[in-house]
């Protein structure tokens, strides 16, 4: 953006903004932050083109702009918009949009197998969040679900097809961080998926980061899949050398183990800026290989403050949803269970992020 | 008799040919636009008649020209929509079969006015053996000077290449048409930006059906004021119909738009009435996506006027008792007809053919289809129907393209209209498998007419 270019007025939920001229409905809303910034399941800042599929980001448009006061006539995809002097935009005031988010949650999830108890993504599975702010309890889609057989792609990557919401991150991301895309989208319709065609590896130094722009567990990791679940593990930021990337990364551990390494998220969910200011994607070997404390420099824990499940460590300030089966069976559910009774690790009384340095052990046994 | 512009000449024999099409007066109107016409005043002439987009939209052509982006040293586009794969309309086939010269003529004169010099003529790929037609046109008009470069002495170049689809319904949507034209998949992209200003290849382009080209060519032998006086109102000139269905004589008509439609189902000029003597349930005025109108809608409006076929008195009322002119596939529904077998078959047509591109029209075109299934065959609850609205409703405006709406429209229109059908088939789930529900209330007072 040149110097001097005027801002643009934008008035998102009744809270005004000011931005340059071409910035999307979407990154105003996140410059606002908080609940006004509509959920985005397939747009990701990062990668040039994404957006627009998904349609979870819809808005409506109550006021055009200063010069043609006329509203949209349909809700709009907000990633893809851009904002015009003086627009007014309803994200979560309308009722439409709030219907229409809720449909469209509705369809991303009559077709997704719901396995999140067996999912790798699950704690910090953008899907989730979704169905948890906009889902209804139940389904009303009472077909068989759709189901893909899983594809192999190579020792490192693991695509189950059938969890994918469709989203093209992962096309974008192979597109515009390696010099060959190998896998893309196939067929049509429900139809469509992911694949590379004929079965093959993928091989590329940064075809990892697929893993990293997935926003449900269609992409995981193979060197961590079923050794933990997230919320188990506690992030903290670490570095190293790396010829081919940035080196700044964030490692899940639990005690001195490293489970999983992964870029560097912001608080959308999108891989952070690096130090440096050059891209927060991270190689191959970063992420597969390095799997020793040693191999890093690590500069303390994260905070994360989107994902609860996984900054939180504890739930004593969540709100639960309100009990309404003793009042329907007359009686106290046999199997209510709380996380700690089943998590020895997550003791109600530590905050993991706000112990000093790598988790140890002794804190977990304290 | 109405007055006919496209179809003048279709029954010359040999007018495939360019000879027999250069006898009778073809190609005068690139000559007259050569030799006297700037582009922009073929843009005025063609704003002036109130040419409105015949592919289904019904946009106004004149103005959808004056949107082309122009910067410098950037080749523009004219891309022809050959790709008509709506079920119930035929008529760019029948153009193109029988006057592909036609065409290529609206074709000159419209890359003329744009100033393509290279333009597509996208076809879908059922239509194999219309290309060797279209490409022998090409040739012979090529031969005759009439493309290439300096055509008629003037400086003006321009080339048509046609490129053949592959067969989906979602090309025919022009943003994925470009895709496709590029050798992409054929995804609809993100508007904005518009093809006027980056179309194919990030070039601006314009996309216009078959027979809106077509209709450039009297518009410019008439000039456009002239043609303006043909119709009514808004919807100005011919319109090409594509009858079918329980009629007597489906097929392609012209028509000048100021006929009813009770004259144009029972006259004998055009489709002859319904079939085996049978009575009008149900009608489809403008292709599959649009919505079914009950009889009684179909030939008054919900205010008691007599229903004409033009863009304006089809969809009067709105959808909640009108319709849309759309393309012109005019499909048409006897007493004997199933609604929901019929609704439930053009679910799992959008179903096929969605791109799978946004999630409300992967997901929900499949759960119309399954819903329906369901409901045709005797196995559906009451809840059901309900469901089938709410789907419709939700995935309806929140879709990347129009086929969305296109899935969405024709199963709110069944329930609209025929919801005492729908809940017959539930009620009955044996009977509805052996026999059908048959006329409602209404259609009975409908008699056949002699026009």
């Amino acid at each position: 953006m040149a110097e001097g270019t005027p801002l643009l007025k934008v008035t998102i939920d009744n809270i005004t903004v000011q931005v340059p001229a071409g910035t999307t409905i979407l990154n105003a809303a996140r410059k606002i932050g908080g609940d006004v910034a509509p959920p985005a399941m397939c747009y990701y800042s990062k990668l040039e083109g994404s957006g627009g599929k998904c349609r979870t980001c819809l808005v409506e448009v109550s006021k055009g702009s200063e010069k043609d006061p006329r509203p949209m006539p349909k809700l709009v995809a907000s990633c893809r918009t851009t904002v015009m002097d003086g627009m007014e935009v309803k994200n979560i005031t309308s009722s439409k949009v709030i219907d229409a988010r809720q449909g469209v949650v509705e369809f991303l999830l009559i077709n997704h197998p719901l396995d999140c108890p067996i999912c790798d993504q699950a704690g910090e599975c953008d899907l989730q969040d979704l169905s948890y702010s906009h889902g209804k309890e139940a389904s009303r889609y009472e077909f068989e679900k759709r189901i893909f057989h899983k594809i192999d792609l190579g020792d490192k990557i693991q695509l189950h097809m059938t969890r994918c919401i469709l989203c093209y991150r992962c096309v974008f991301a192979a597109e515009q961080l390696t010099e060959q895309r190998e896998h893309g989208v196939l067929d049509r319709g429900e139809h469509a998926q992911i694949a590379t065609y004929i079965e093959k590896n993928l091989q590329h130094d940064f075809i990892g980061n697929v893993i990293d722009v997935c926003p449900v567990g269609a992409l995981t990791d193979k060197t961590f899949r079923f050794k933990n679940r997230v919320w188990f593990t506690k992030p903290v930021d670490a570095h190293r050398n790396c010829t081919k990337c940035c080196g700044e990364v964030r490692l899940w551990m639990r005690g001195d183990e490293v489970f999983r390494v992964t870029a560097r998220r912001d608080e959308w969910g999108e891989v952070k800026e690096a130090s440096n200011g050059k891209t927060g994607w991270i190689c191959n070997e970063c992420r597969f290989d390095k799997k020793q404390v040693n191999d890093w420099v690590i500069e303390g824990p994260t905070h994360i403050n989107r994902h609860s499940v996984i900054s939180q460590g504890h739930y004593e300030t969540l709100q639960k949803p309100q009990e309404f089966l003793p009042d329907l069976m007359h009686r106290e559910p046999r199997l209510i269970m709380d996380i700690h009774d089943v998590s020895e690790v997550n003791r109600t009384n530590i905050d993991l992020s706000e112990i000093k340095g790598p988790a140890h052990s002794t804190d977990f046994n304290k | 008799m109405s007055k006919k512009l496209l179809l003048e000449k279709a029954h010359v024999e040999g007018i495939r040919f360019y000879d027999v099409y250069r006898r009778e007066g073809g190609y005068n109107s690139v000559e007259k636009t050569l030799k006297t016409l700037s582009p922009e005043a073929v843009v005025e002439e063609v704003k002036k008649s109130g040419l409105r987009g015949r592919g289904g939209a019904g946009f106004p052509t004149g103005m959808k020209w004056s949107f082309i982006a122009k910067p410098e040293g950037v080749p523009r586009h004219l891309v022809c929509n050959a790709d008509e794969s709506e079920p119930g309309t035929f008529k760019d086939r029948y153009l193109m079969e029988f006057l592909p010269h036609l065409l290529i003529e609206g074709l000159i004169v419209s890359s003329y006015a744009l100033g393509s010099n290279d333009t597509y003529i996208y076809i879908r790929g059922e239509y194999a053996w219309i290309v060797d037609i279209l490409e022998q046109a090409i040739e012979e008009a090529k031969a005759n000077g009439w493309l290439g470069k300096n055509i008629l002495g003037s400086s003006f170049n321009c080339n048509i290449h046609v490129q053949r689809g592959a067969g989906a319904y979602i090309c025919g949507e022009e943003t994925a048409l470009i895709e496709s034209l590029e050798g992409k998949r054929g995804n609809p992209r993100i508007k904005p930006p518009f093809p006027a200003i980056k179309g194919l290849w990030e070039r601006p382009t314009v996309v216009n059906n078959v027979e809106t080209l077509a209709a450039i060519v009297p518009i410019i032998n008439m000039g456009g004021e002239e043609y303006a006086k043909i119709g009514v109102g808004r919807s100005t000139g011919t319109k090409l119909i594509s009858a079918c269905g329980n009629i007597n004589k489906p097929g392609v008509y012209e028509i000048d738009m100021t006929i009813s439609v009770e004259e144009f189902i029972y006259s004998e000029e055009y489709c002859g009435g319904i079939a085996n003597g049978k009575k009008l349930k149900a009608c489809i005025p403008g292709g599959s996506s649009v919505p079914i109108l009950p009889a009684n809608l179909l030939l008054k409006t919900a205010k008691g006027e007599t229903r004409y076929m033009n863009y304006e008195s089809l969809s009067d009322g709105g959808f909640a008792t009108g319709s849309m002119m759309g393309s012109g596939g005019f499909i048409v529904l006897d007493e004997d007809q199933c609604v929901v077998k019929h609704t439930y078959t053009l679910a799992r047509f959008y179903h096929h053919e969605s791109c799978g591109q946004c999630s409300p029209c992967r997901e929900g075109t499949i759960w119309l289809d399954k819903l329906l299934y369901k409901l045709e065959h005797g196995q559906g609850k009451l809840s059901d129907i309900d469901l089938l609205w709410d789907v419709q409703r939700r995935i309806e405006g929140n879709t990347i393209c129009p086929l969305g709406d296109a899935a969405a429209w024709p199963v709110a229109a069944a329930i609209r209209h025929f919801r005492d059908e729908f809940e017959w088939h539930v009620n009955n789930p044996q009977e509805s498998q052996i026999k059908n529900f048959g006329l409602a209330h209404y259609a009975d007072a409908i008699q056949p007419i002699t026009v």
